[in-house]
């Protein structure tokens, strides 16, 4: 027997069933319809999707920054233990920043034009913990100094414009883990930089979350980027997971055409590819009006293989193989047979 | 910042230069004799002509000209070969003969009260505006924004001649809350001060509080998209220091630009508040001026009005480098 009020034990982070849905003149916009993931302590997701797909806003819900009054939130987040979407204002606020952190993608717009960078890094410290100004100062220093900039002690006064946008990239890391946050959310960190700057970024995000033992969320679109970073993906579209697995799986094995169709449009640059990039045609749908099917159902190559079943129920997000879920109609077999021939394809070999 | 400095005022005095040419040209361009204007009815041409000597009148333009920006440095001597001869010390704007005055000394009298009751107004509208529309921007959507809105929308169609009159009739006529108003100056005495000026306040400051009430709203709601507000949110501060220290800080900064330049623009003088509650400032001043076609005045008058506003185009902008670290130069 079980005696009911027995803790459960829950991932480090689990996210049960959110929808994130703002009402608007035209309807209501379900940017997130029942997205459930977790991640344990130290490990990294990657959530990957093309814009639109609800990402962000999974992002945003998690930090705490839906406006409640503009959006409903439903479902529940787990965090160490702690139900988030229910807490008090201020008691979210006490972990913001604290124990859960973000950065943004956009460097030079996030940090404010007005303020020296390191006041803005030392009222993060000043808003969770009582420490005086000068030793306030010096920890930025420290941070600063950590994340690699060069000469902290003259750029602790720039301001955001005079610095770089890989600089502000570093700025924002160091501000996001001033308070040696539990779980750090990564929102496209790096899709506003430089090519060069981009693989700087995201090994100084792996470097700190090895020293710091940071959960870290990774929010992109690009899942070349993707691979070298994450443990799990999760692979969003139209406010739904369709596709979660291990990073190492899903590059080797994916099955929902979405990833197949992801994957064709990362140029790569060591192969010759047979063809031109295959990307997926069409746009993604409106948030406002989703298709009555399986939501990828318009674009998807292979939906006439299904029966007709995507064009009027929505498939459920099911366990293909161990920990590998699928969120389709396709038969496995013919998922699977499908994932080959595109990867074949994408090797350099013939279809 | 000091060569940008120098530049600005350098180009400051340049374009000051090119005004007082347009100004002086484009006056002496106008129809009608200012000579004639001199002396009433019964004049004859021969005082006429005596008269045109005496102002300089007969001489070219451009030699008026260079006897008037001689006279803004060394002072001059209006009909100096006439036995009564007018001293104009320097800086000499010209030379009213109607008011038989000298321009500076007219401008100099009736420039305090124009100032009082610009700033008066421009204290309240900047308040009652900002103020309100950070109200409205806050609570954007629900009914006290409407409720905001509505009052911006209804202050910025009421002309302020009506409210001015409006109020007359009833805070003076009607009710009796306030004498009539007759000014002087606040040391002199305060009480009578505040008493004239309040209407006059209220009736220039409604237009632009309403303009200001939207302004603001619209600025702030701009702000609480930005990016950088989201990230003071994601710090875990609490919601009051988001919106002051990060939202309204930069929020209000465009605000400063527009305010000081209105502000400019009314130091000239607000000719219908003053008419209507006969404040002897500039605008009446300039209004008289232009009635009885007294030249002299209405040519310093738009030159010290337009001193005005291009100095304070450059304290506006030297403010903002202040304000704003990314417009900061040199």
């Amino acid at each position: 027997m079980i005696p009911v009020s027995a803790p459960v034990e829950r991932p480090f982070l689990t996210v049960d069933d959110l929808a994130v849905a703002f009402p608007t003149e035209d309807g209501l916009v379900r940017a997130v319809d029942g997205v459930s993931l977790s991640v344990e302590k130290g490990r990294t997701l990657a959530i990957v999707g093309e814009s639109g797909s609800g990402k962000s806003v999974t992002a945003q819900a998690i930090m705490g920054l839906v406006d409640k009054k503009a959006a409903q939130v439903s479902g529940e987040i787990w965090l160490d233990g702690q139900e988030l979407i229910g807490l008090p204002q201020d008691e979210m606020q006490a972990l913001m920043g604290s124990e859960i952190a973000m950065i943004f993608q956009d460097p030079m717009s996030s940090l404010h034009p007005f303020y020296r960078i390191g006041d803005q890094i030392v009222e993060a410290i000043r808003a969770h913990r009582s420490v005086g100004r000068a030793a306030a100062r010096q920890e930025v220093l420290e941070m600063l100094r950590h994340v690699g900039i060069p000469a902290p002690e003259r750029r602790i006064d720039a301001y955001p414009h005079q610095l770089s946008g890989g600089m502000r990239q570093r700025v924002m890391i160091a501000m996001a883990l001033i308070n040696s946050p539990a779980l750090l959310i990564a929102d496209e960190p790096t899709t506003a930089l430089d090519v060069t700057v981009q693989a700087q970024i995201l090994e100084l995000i792996q470097r700190l979350q090895g020293e710091f033992g940071t959960t870290v969320i990774l929010i992109t679109h690009d899942l070349g980027i993707v691979a070298d970073v994450a443990d799990e993906v999760a692979v969003m579209y139209g406010g739904r997971i369709v596709e979660l697995a291990s990073a190492a799986e899903l590059y080797t094995q994916p099955e929902m055409p979405y990833t197949l169709g992801l994957l064709s449009s990362v140029p790569r640059m060591d192969q010759k590819l047979p063809e031109r990039l295959d990307p997926i045609r069409g746009n993604p749908p409106s948030p406002i009006s989703l298709p009555k099917g399986c939501v990828f159902e318009p674009r998807c190559n292979y939906s006439d293989r299904t029966g007709g079943a995507s064009q009027t129920t929505r498939p459920e997000l099911l366990e293909s193989r161990p920990d590998h879920f699928v969120r389709c109609h396709l038969p496995a077999e013919e998922r699977q047979r499908i994932s080959k021939e595109v990867l074949r394809v994408l090797d350099g070999g013939a279809p | 910042m000091l060569a940008y400095l120098v530049r600005r005022i350098v180009g400051m005095l340049l374009l000051l230069f090119l005004l007082s040419i347009t100004v002086f040209f484009l006056f002496s361009l106008l129809p009608g004799d200012p000579a004639r204007l001199t002396c009433g009815k019964s004049c004859s041409p021969q005082i006429v002509e005596a008269n045109r000597h005496r102002l300089g009148l007969d001489e070219p333009a451009l030699t008026q000209y260079t006897k008037f920006v001689a006279g803004l440095f060394v002072g001059r001597t209006y009909s100096a070969d006439s036995p009564d001869p007018i001293e104009c010390s320097a800086p000499c704007l010209g030379y009213s003969f109607t008011r038989r005055e000298q321009v500076l000394s007219l401008i100099a009298r009736a420039a305090p009260v124009t100032f009082w009751l610009a700033i008066g107004a421009f204290l309240l509208w900047l308040t009652v505006g900002i103020s309100l529309g950070i109200f409205a921007a806050l609570r954007r959507g629900r009914w006290p924004d409407r409720v905001v809105m509505g009052i911006s929308m209804v202050g910025y169609s009421l002309p302020s001649f009506f409210i001015g009159l409006v109020l007359i009739f009833f805070v003076i006529i009607k009710w009796g809350f306030l004498p009539f108003p007759s000014y002087v100056s606040p040391f002199e005495n305060p009480v009578q001060f505040f008493q004239t000026m309040l209407l006059p306040w209220i009736t220039l400051a409604t237009l632009n509080a309403a303009f200001y009430m939207r302004l603001t709203r619209n600025q702030v709601l701009e702000v609480f998209g930005e990016d950088y507000v989201r990230t003071a949110r994601a710090k875990g501060l609490p919601e009051r220091r988001v919106v002051v220290k990060h939202a309204l800080r930069a929020g209000l900064t465009p605000i400063v630009t527009a305010a000081g330049l209105d502000l400019a623009y009314l130091l000239g003088g607000a000719i219908i508040s003053e008419n209507i509650f006969s404040l002897p400032g500039l605008g009446s001043l300039a209004i008289g001026s232009v009635i009885q076609a007294d030249l002299p005045v209405i040519t310093g008058i738009t030159l010290v009005t337009a001193t005005l506003i291009i100095v304070m185009n450059l304290v506006v902008d030297m403010l903002y480098a202040v304000v704003d670290p990314r417009v900061r130069v040199g």
